[in-house]
Formats: structure tokens, C-alpha cells, sequence
């Protein structure tokens, strides 16, 4: 992701430079431009519709959006599950990826179809189908329904693959000589784990778990039959959001999504920022 | 290529193919299982409705389209990001992932905000002059094309950092020019990154729900999308054609990503 | 292996085209024609209006008229016609669904000077329960007992939610010797046995018929929808509940027909398959058999002492401010101060 990006760009510079260089060519330069004028069209302009409305009414709307308990709980519930959630996904993903690109067995190829499901389903229908097996009705007799893990559980589906999707390739195409060269010079495999695989898929793992806590703290369609939206207790943001806007304060409503906006962006930098750690170190 | 010892190869296969199972495989069973639960004739008749055939075509085609239009911007996006420098490039790469944070609600929402006919900042303009967004077809591949925006960029950009630009430099050093470089070196050599990236983007936009719940206006037999075809089944006690109308988008996407992955060649294992 | 790609890809944009660009066609097109009607109802109506449509077709006023429809939440679909979605006639769940487009100048502020007050169909509050009724739910007193898992939609954010909490409201406040304050306690006491309070009725339904709950705060025509469909649930109607008045009104620019659909929904046909479909009438006279109902032949027994927002409460623009208002109504301070913790 962005870290790989910018690693390459100290390398490129060599200097350390603030890089406000550009080495665009007049070809890339318009790509750039019609690919930005699409992109603001469809998210930079009606985002900034979104953070003008919030702030319709000054700091006002901001302030009473996150003085307002319930909104507070929302949002804390919201930020706590996706974080969770992301972490899982880190050991998981990275698990999965592993065992899909090192290991063979009879089945594997299933298992990584299995995986892309969760963008495949309406998330609709995955919150039917996990009710179903996770709620009152459960095969196993496990009813998560309108507790909190039933919103891990929703969260965990949906963002299953993302991790996963990014190391896999980098994995895939990891040299064997290097790891081989490492071994012959008497490194051991925990050593050689630390010091050649995990730099190379930590850029990876990062930009997944972007991926997964910028999908996690979305998430509505699968929630909505799983958790209960029980204020204080299962309610998401994006639930209080949809109140909002049916309360017809669109003013709060888009407090709260800017508000989310700024978490996003501001956990995407971070690890942008711990990505580019651990590869400068590694 | 280091090899873990047995207990933990088994062990890691283990943990991964039964977290795999418990959370998407057996819901996966048990969605197949519900569909055809009053056998094939029911499952069949579903679609003798011409209502929900219309919407599993339009649901089709609104994500050709943005599918098509986000891979254009995916791929030129990732050259853009890994083999160039301009100002303002770490603000962008981090804004790209920002429409994945953005819930259903808010992004029809901040569509209607901006291309609504009656209230929008451009939309009264826009239909004034013959262009209708919101409720139509152009609106509706934007929400799509919104949901589904960095999945493509973000499979290319490891691939291409990872396998670095000496080829291109190479084949730059021996005369080609950019666009040769791009259609005979760069392109192909990311072209599973990009397949793959082409078929997750399928999968997400036919799945889409919630934004298109608001920017299509669910018009029957015109705007309304097969998931919303799923909603309204099961909102009026017809659950059974809610599921086949779920399992045939799944199918479509299972089929995309199986052809993928059958095409690909089996990774280098050493 | 690109060039393939590109090809296939430039293959399915040829194909995409014509059908995208009908898409437009269609939808634009709609735009208020003569002889074509856009319905824009809330969920429920879907199957409802289907043989309603129908038979207003075989009719002469009807006979060459054809019909577009959008259905889903009443807010949803209110707030898609103020934002531009085209309709000739819009059936809601409640009242101040249509008074927002009369604010926004899409219906004229005469709507519901006519022979039913604006409305088209009626339901009660009533209580959904498992088949049998195995905790023996028959009032609404039954419901604050200890341990009795209720569903409700929130509030907050389905506005037919409203009428559930004002129908317990009611109940409380005027039972015998009952104040507001009771009422208060009461509806506290309420959302401290719910389980779940999902944004919408269908979803509150869905939950509901997945297993979570004891008791669903329902309409009688949905539950009797759900039984008709052979779900295991029974619904109880108590003795004091409220009656949901669905409203239905024509826009400003809509086409002369659509008075003509409207005169056809309010007929004596009309209102026997709004019937068949589990809604009260709002003419006298309807008689027929109702698949679903607690009793077929006898679908709406009358409730001894039924509620009506207008009268009990003040009418909707009342209700909303004291009871649904975001900072000081009194049903959304009960709610902001369910801190349940854990």
C-alpha cells in the first residue's frame, strides 16, 4: 500500500527531501488529471457535501453529536468491534494467506474460492444466513443474537478477506533464493520468518487491515437482523446515522459520518505510518 | 523457502480451515441448503417473474459498468501511485481507501446531497440539462463504482512494488516508449493482480445493497437491483425467492472467481 | 492476454449500452405521462397492491393505464420523493410522512379533505407471539413483566415505530388511575424488557420470525400477512391499542388518473383486497374472508377501546415534538437514558 509506495520513494530520492518533486511525464499527468476529476466527482465532492452539512450549524452539530450518550456509545462500540475485528483478521488472514500460497492439501483450492464469498453475499443476506446458524435457531445451539459478539461475528465475515487478498500475492511472489541464501548462511526459521518474510508482508498486512477497519466501521446491511441495534448496547454508527436522517437531522447525521470520516482517515495514516517502520527497519 | 515443522503446518491448517468453515463455509451450506429446501420447480419459478429477471440483468449491468470503470482508475491509479512522484501522492493513496469506510447510508446520502434533482448542488443543473443521475442508471453505477473503488488499485500496488521496475527501466533503456512499456511489460505482469482485483470488484457491486437502496429509488422492473429484489421478497413473506434470487448472485460471483482462479498458474512452489 | 481481456470487456460495454441507455429511457420517461402511474408505498404493499392494480385496470378508468411502483420504508420512500423520485401517488405508513412533501411543495396542503380524512388504510397495534402464545401474552401489562423479551422498532428511526410506543403510552396513561408519569414509567419499563430495536418494522419483523423474542410490537396486518404465509406465529389483539392509519395522497404535477386510482382504492372493491391483505377498512360496509386472521370469517374484531393520534394525542405534529423530538422529546430522553451498560 502506501507504505511500499513511499519506501520507494526514499529509495528513489535517496535525500530525504520533503518529495514535492514530480517526475509525472505529460502522458501520466493527464491520466492523473481525469483519474482525479472522476474521483472528485464521486467521492471528494460529495464527501465535502457531507462535511458542509455537518457544519450547517457551526461546531454545534459536532458537539452535541459526540455529547450525546447514546451517539457517544455508538460510536465507541462502532471504533472497538473494528479494531477487534482488524486483529483478528491480522493473525487470521495471515494464517490464511500462509496456508493457502506454502501449504497443499486436498481441499485447498475450495477454501480459497470460500473466502471471496463475503463480497459475493448481499450483506443482507449474510446477516440472515449468520442468524440462522449463530442466533436463536442455531444448529450448535451458540445464539450470539443481539449480544455485542454478534457484531464481531458480522464484522469478522465481511472483512474475511481482505487481509487475506493482500499478503497473498506478496507471498506468492516472495524469491525462495533469498529465504534459501538466509538458511544456508545458518539463520534459523524463526530468524528468517522475522527478518525476510514478515518485512516483505507487513506493507501487505497493513493495507488489509486498512481495508478491513475501513469496511468494519461501515458496515450496516449485516447488523441490522444480528446485533438488535440496541441503543447503548448493539447499536452501530451507521444505524444511528440512518436515525438521524429519519429523524430529519441531517445536520447530526452528517456530523457523525464526518466524524467517522476523520477515524477512518486517521487509522489509514497510522498504519501507513507503522508500515513505513518496519520497512525502513527491515 | 523456510518449512515449519509438521505439528505446526498441520496446526496452522487446521485453525485456518476451520475458521474458514465455521464463519463463511457452513453459512454458504446452509444458504444453498435454504434456496433449494422446497426443491428445483419452486426454486425455478422464482424466476419466472419478470420483475426479478429484470432485476438480476440490471444488477448486471450497473456492475459491468462500474466494474469496467473502476479498473481503468484501478490500474492507472496503482502505476500512478508505485512508479511516480507528484505532491500530494501520500494524501491521495490514503483517500483512496476512504470510500470503503464510508457506510451505505452516508454514501447515498452524500449522492443525494450533491446529484439530487431537487436539492443537490449539481443536480437541478444536470437535469435542466437532460442528464439525470439519482434514480437512473448514472447514479446508480456511481454508488456501485463507489463501494468497490480501491478493491482493484489496492491488488495491483503490492504486486507492482514487489516486483519492482527493473524490467520496464530495461525495456525503456532499449528504446520502447511509455505506452509500449505499459502494454508489454508493466500490464502483463500484473495481469492476475488485476484479474483478481476485476473479479472482487464484480463480486462487491453485485452484492450492493444499501447505497443503491437510496440512490435507485427501487423502481420495479426499471431501477430495482436483485439485492433489493431480495429485501422486498422477504419483507413480503416470500423468503424462499429471496434466497434463490441470493443464491443465483452468489453463483455468478463463485463463477467469475473460480474461472480466475482455474486460469491462474499454480503459484511457484519451491 | 490483455488484448483478450480488452475485448471481452469492450464486448459486454457493447451489450451493457443499449440496455443502460433504456435504463435512462425508462426512468426519465416517467415524468408524468397520461397514461402511466407511478405508486410510490411503503413495503408491505407490494403483494397488497398487486390485485389491486389489476382490478383497477380491468375497469374503464383504468383500462389503459400503466402502473410503475416503488416500495420500502415509508421514511425512505418519503424523503426519495422529496429528493426527486417521481410520483403520481404516494401511500405511507403515517401521516407526517406525507406532511414533509407537503413542505416541500410536492402535495397540495389540501390532501386529506376527503371523504376519509386522507387516509386510504387502517391497522391496530397488536401483539405478535410464538404459535400458541406460550407465555400467555394478553395485555399490554403482560408485556413489562420480568423476563418477557419484547421487540420493537426503534423509535427514533421508524417512524412506524411511533405508533407502537404511543399505543403503550395510551395504554398507561389512561388506564384507571393512570397519569402521564405512569405512562412514563411504564414505557421505561417496556424498552427495559426489549431485546432488540431494529431501524424498521420489516426488519423488526425478520428478527422476530428468526426466533429472537417472546413478543413483537406489531401490525395486524402484518402478522396476519406472516400467518397467512404459514409462519409459526400466533398475534394477539389486546383490549386497548391504537389505530395505524395509513395515509395516501396525489402529488401536484401528478396525471389525472391517479384521482381515478385513488377513487378506485377507496371503493367497495378497492377496500375488500385491501381486506384480503389484512388492512382494517376506512369504508363501512367491507365483508370478506380474510386468510391469516385469527378468525377468517370475523378478520377485525372491533377493540373495545381504541386510540387514535388525533385524539388522544393531539394529532401527529403534536405527538412528534413532545414525545419524538431529538432533544426534548420525552420517549427519546426514556431512550438516551436506557443505559444498559454491560
Amino acid at each position: 500500500m502506501t507504505t511500499a509506495v513511499l519506501s520507494q520513494d526514499t529509495r528513489a530520492v535517496g535525500r530525504g527531501r520533503p518529495g514535492v518533486r514530480s517526475t509525472l511525464t505529460k502522458g501520466s499527468a493527464l491520466g492523473l488529471g481525469i483519474a482525479m476529476t472522476w474521483f472528485s466527482l464521486l467521492v471528494l465532492i460529495p464527501l465535502a457535501a457531507i462535511v458542509a452539512t455537518a457544519g450547517d450549524e457551526g461546531w454545534h452539530g459536532y458537539v452535541d453529536t459526540l455529547t450525546n450518550p447514546q451517539t457517544w456509545a455508538a460510536i465507541k462500540l462502532t471504533v472497538g468491534q473494528s479494531l477487534l475485528v482488524t486483529g483478528i483478521n491480522v493473525v487470521m488472514g495471515t494464517t490464511i494467506a500462509w496456508v493457502l500460497v506454502r501449504d497443499r492439501f486436498w481441499g485447498k483450492r475450495l477454501m480459497d474460492l470460500v473466502i471471496d464469498i463475503p463480497f459475493a453475499m448481499p450483506t443482507i443476506v449474510a446477516g440472515l444466513v449468520l442468524l440462522g446458524l449463530y442466533g436463536p435457531k442455531s444448529p450448535l445451539g451458540i445464539n450470539v443474537s443481539n449480544t455485542r459478539a454478534s457484531v464481531t461475528l458480522a464484522l469478522a465475515f465481511v472483512t474475511l478477506p481482505f487481509i487475506v487478498r493482500t499478503v497473498q500475492p506478496v507471498l506468492a511472489e516472495l524469491e525462495a533464493d533469498v529465504e534459501e541464501a538466509a538458511a544456508s548462511l545458518g539463520a534459523n526459521r524463526l530468524t528468517i520468518l522475522r527478518r525476510i518474510v514478515l518485512p516483505s508482508i507487513v506493507p501487505a498486512i497493513a493495507a488489509g487491515a486498512a481495508l478491513s477497519f475501513a469496511r468494519a466501521i461501515s458496515e450496516y446491511g449485516s447488523l441490522v437482523l444480528l446485533s438488535g441495534s440496541l441503543p447503548f448496547h448493539t447499536e452501530a454508527v451507521s444505524v444511528r446515522v440512518l436515525t438521524f436522517i429519519e429523524g430529519g437531522d441531517r445536520t447530526s447525521a452528517a456530523a457523525l459520518a464526518t466524524i467517522m470520516l476523520g477515524v477512518a482517515l486517521a487509522v489509514i495514516v497510522a498504519l501507513d505510518v507503522l508500515q513505513r517502520r518496519v520497512a525502513r527497519r527491515g | 523457502m523456510v518449512e515449519l515443522p509438521r505439528p505446526a503446518t498441520w496446526a496452522l491448517r487446521l485453525l485456518a480451515l476451520s475458521y474458514v468453515f465455521f464463519l463463511v463455509g457452513w453459512p454458504l451450506l446452509t444458504l444453498t441448503q435454504r434456496t433449494f429446501a422446497d426443491g428445483w420447480s419452486s426454486f425455478s419459478q422464482t424466476f419466472s417473474d419478470p420483475d426479478v429477471t429484470h432485476a438480476i440483468l440490471v444488477t448486471v449491468e450497473i456492475s459491468a459498468y462500474a466494474v469496467m470503470i473502476n479498473t481503468v482508475f484501478g490500474v492507472g491509479m496503482a502505476l500512478l501511485l508505485v512508479r511516480y512522484e507528484f505532491p500530494g501522492k501520500r494524501m491521495l493513496s490514503a483517500l483512496i481507501d476512504l470510500p470503503m469506510s464510508v457506510s451505505p447510508v452516508v454514501i447515498g446520502l452524500a449522492l443525494m446531497l450533491v446529484y439530487s434533482g431537487r436539492y443537490g448542488w449539481f443536480g437541478p443543473t444536470l437535469e435542466s440539462h437532460g442528464l439525470v443521475v439519482v434514480f437512473n442508471s448514472p447514479g446508480m453505477v456511481m454508488a456501485t463504482c463507489f463501494v468497490a473503488l480501491p478493491l482493484v488499485v489496492r491488488e495491483v500496488v503490492p504486486v507492482l512494488e514487489e516486483i519492482g521496475d527493473d524490467q520496464e527501466q530495461a525495456a525503456r533503456s532499449l528504446g520502447a516508449n511509455a505506452a509500449q512499456v505499459l502494454r508489454r511489460i508493466t500490464l502483463p505482469a500484473i495481469k492476475w493482480a488485476v484479474l483478481y482485483g476485476v473479479v472482487l470488484s464484480l463480486a462487491r457491486s453485485l452484492g450492493e445493497f444499501g447505497a443503491l437502496k437510496i440512490v435507485s429509488g427501487n423502481l420495479t422492473g426499471q431501477t430495482q437491483t436483485a439485492p433489493l429484489v431480495v429485501e422486498e421478497k422477504y419483507n413480503n413473506f416470500a423468503p424462499n425467492e429471496a434466497y434463490a434470487v441470493s443464491f443465483i448472485l452468489v453463483l455468478i460471483s463463485i463463477l467469475c472467481i473460480l474461472v480466475v482462479s482455474l486460469l491462474r498458474p499454480k503459484e511457484p512452489t519451491s | 492476454m490483455i488484448q483478450r481481456n480488452r475485448l471481452i470487456a469492450l464486448t459486454a460495454a457493447a451489450l451493457a449500452v443499449p440496455a443502460i441507455l433504456s435504463g435512462c429511457a425508462a426512468s426519465s420517461g416517467s415524468s408524468g405521462s397520461d397514461d402511466k402511474l407511478s405508486i410510490v408505498g411503503f413495503s408491505v404493499l407490494k403483494t397488497a397492491n398487486e390485485p389491486v392494480i389489476s382490478a383497477f385496470q380491468k375497469t374503464d378508468a383504468g383500462k389503459d393505464i400503466t402502473f410503475t411502483t416503488s416500495y420500502g420504508a415509508s421514511g425512505d420512500q418519503s424523503r426519495a420523493v422529496a429528493g426527486g423520485l417521481h410520483a403520481d401517488e404516494v401511500h405511507l405508513s403515517l401521516e407526517p410522512d406525507v406532511q414533509s412533501l407537503v413542505d416541500a411543495g410536492l402535495v397540495d396542503k389540501t390532501w386529506d379533505q376527503n371523504s376519509t380524512d386522507g387516509i386510504l388504510t387502517d391497522s391496530v397495534v397488536v401483539f405478535l407471539v410464538r404459535k400458541g402464545n406460550p407465555l400467555g401474552i394478553k395485555s399490554w401489562d403482560d408485556l413489562v413483566k420480568p423476563g418477557v423479551k419484547v421487540i420493537t422498532p426503534n423509535p427514533e428511526s421508524s417512524g412506524s415505530a411511533k405508533w407502537n410506543i404511543l399505543a403503550a403510552w395510551a395504554h398507561a396513561a389512561q388506564a384507571p388511575g393512570g397519569n402521564d408519569t405512569k405512562a412514563q414509567d411504564f414505557v421505561t419499563k417496556l424498552l427495559h424488557n426489549t431485546v432488540a430495536m431494529p431501524s424498521s418494522g420489516s426488519d423488526a419483523l425478520a428478527s422476530f420470525l428468526a426466533g429472537n423474542g417472546d413478543v413483537l410490537l406489531a401490525y395486524e396486518n402484518d402478522s396476519i400477512e406472516a400467518k397467512a404465509a404459514g409462519d409459526d406465529v400466533d398475534y394477539i389483539v389486546p383490549n386497548d391499542t391504537l389505530l395505524i392509519q395509513n395515509p395516501a395522497a396525489i402529488t401536484t404535477d401528478a396525471a389525472p388518473a391517479a384521482q381515478d386510482f385513488l377513487d378506485f382504492q377507496l371503493s367497495k372493491e378497492g377496500q375488500t383486497l385491501y381486506a384480503k391483505a389484512g388492512f382494517r377498512p376506512v369504508i363501512d360496509g367491507i365483508k370478506t374472508q380474510v386468510p391469516g386472521a385469527n378468525d377468517p370469517s370475523d378478520p377485525f374484531p372491533t377493540v373495545p377501546q381504541l386510540y387514535t393520534v388525533d385524539k388522544d394525542f393531539g394529532g401527529w405534529d403534536k405527538a412528534n415534538t413532545e414525545f419524538f423530538d431529538d432533544k426534548t422529546g420525552t420517549i427519546t430522553k426514556i431512550i438516551n437514558g436506557l443505559n444498559v451498560g454491560s
